[in-house]
């Protein structure tokens, strides 16, 4: 916690918010990674392989092919969200199968799955992003200012 | 071809391992993990270093989420170079299109044929 929002704590709470650090469960750093490697790597193997695919059956160059893989990926996410899979994969393997955009999809759809109880326009329209959403907004937001700074640099800076 | 694989295996791997670190030693959420590698893949872009990494380990850098921030960056910047600075907006979505409609068709889709768990 930070130092300034520990100020504003009283002796007592102070002294349990050591003892509770002090009992935290280490996490298991080490075999955490390992496992988000293996898994991760092995996601992109297959997203490598559906790419072969692609290169090999359709007219897709090195250059396109990253946009029907990665549709390809969030289906297969989607078949393994819906038959309960991908969140068995996700307790083992962290994040390792949370960064590929599996993972992406998986909070997407899963997203989607759970509040279809509360009906289709405000369930699952209303929830769909819920959890993908920051991933949408940081990502646009950020790219929109890096792309805002490079064409100015280009354009008026004179670099490139 | 092989080689392609074992590149993709291990830089998908590693920026995976990253991802596994802000979880555990810093501490993130999911949320704010995806959103902090999405803003990086940008920002690499931005100094044209996401190009080389998607050459060199294919699919093991165009399938972890920092691909993501890249494609909207590579999008604005193709437009930007055709219509000028409006580009930057209009262009955004040209490259990832796939990856948000394809969450959104199947999300629904899954929404239609899956019912929730428990």
């Amino acid at each position: 916690m930070a130092n300034e929002k520990r100020k504003n704590l009283t002796p007592v709470q102070q002294q349990y918010h050591q003892f509770e650090q002090a009992r935290e469960t280490k996490r298991p750093v080490l075999k955490n990674c390992m496992r988000a490697f293996f898994v991760g790597g092995l996601i992109c193997v297959i997203g490598q392989a559906i790419s072969y695919f692609y290169m090999y059956f359709f007219d897709f160059t090195e250059k396109t092919v990253g946009n029907p893989t990665v549709a390809t990926m969030v289906f297969l996410a989607m078949l393994l969200t819906g038959f309960g899979v991908y969140d068995r994969l996700a307790q083992f393997a962290g994040a390792g199968s949370a960064v590929p955009v599996t993972g992406f999809g998986n909070a997407v759809i899963s997203a989607a799955i759970e509040h279809r109880t509360e009906g289709f326009v405000l369930g699952v329209g209303g929830n769909m992003f819920k959890l993908a959403g920051s991933v949408i907004l940081f990502g646009t937001f950020s790219a929109f200012v890096v792309a805002l700074i490079k064409t100015i640099a280009l354009k008026w800076g004179g670099l490139g | 071809m092989m080689a392609m694989f074992f590149w993709a295996f291990v830089v998908g791997g590693l920026i995976c391992v990253i991802g596994q670190l802000m979880f555990d030693v810093f501490k993130l959420t999911p949320a704010h993990t995806l959103s902090s590698l999405v803003v990086a893949g940008a920002i690499l872009d931005g100094f044209g270093l996401y190009e080389p990494l998607i050459d060199f380990a294919g699919a093991g850098a165009t399938i972890p989420i920092t691909s993501f921030g890249n494609a909207l960056v590579h999008g604005a910047m193709q437009e930007a170079e055709k219509h000028g600075i409006v580009g930057v907006l209009t262009g955004m979505f040209e490259v990832t299109s796939a990856g948000i409609s394809a969450a959104i068709v199947f999300g629904f889709i899954g929404a239609l044929l899956f019912k929730p768990k428990g």
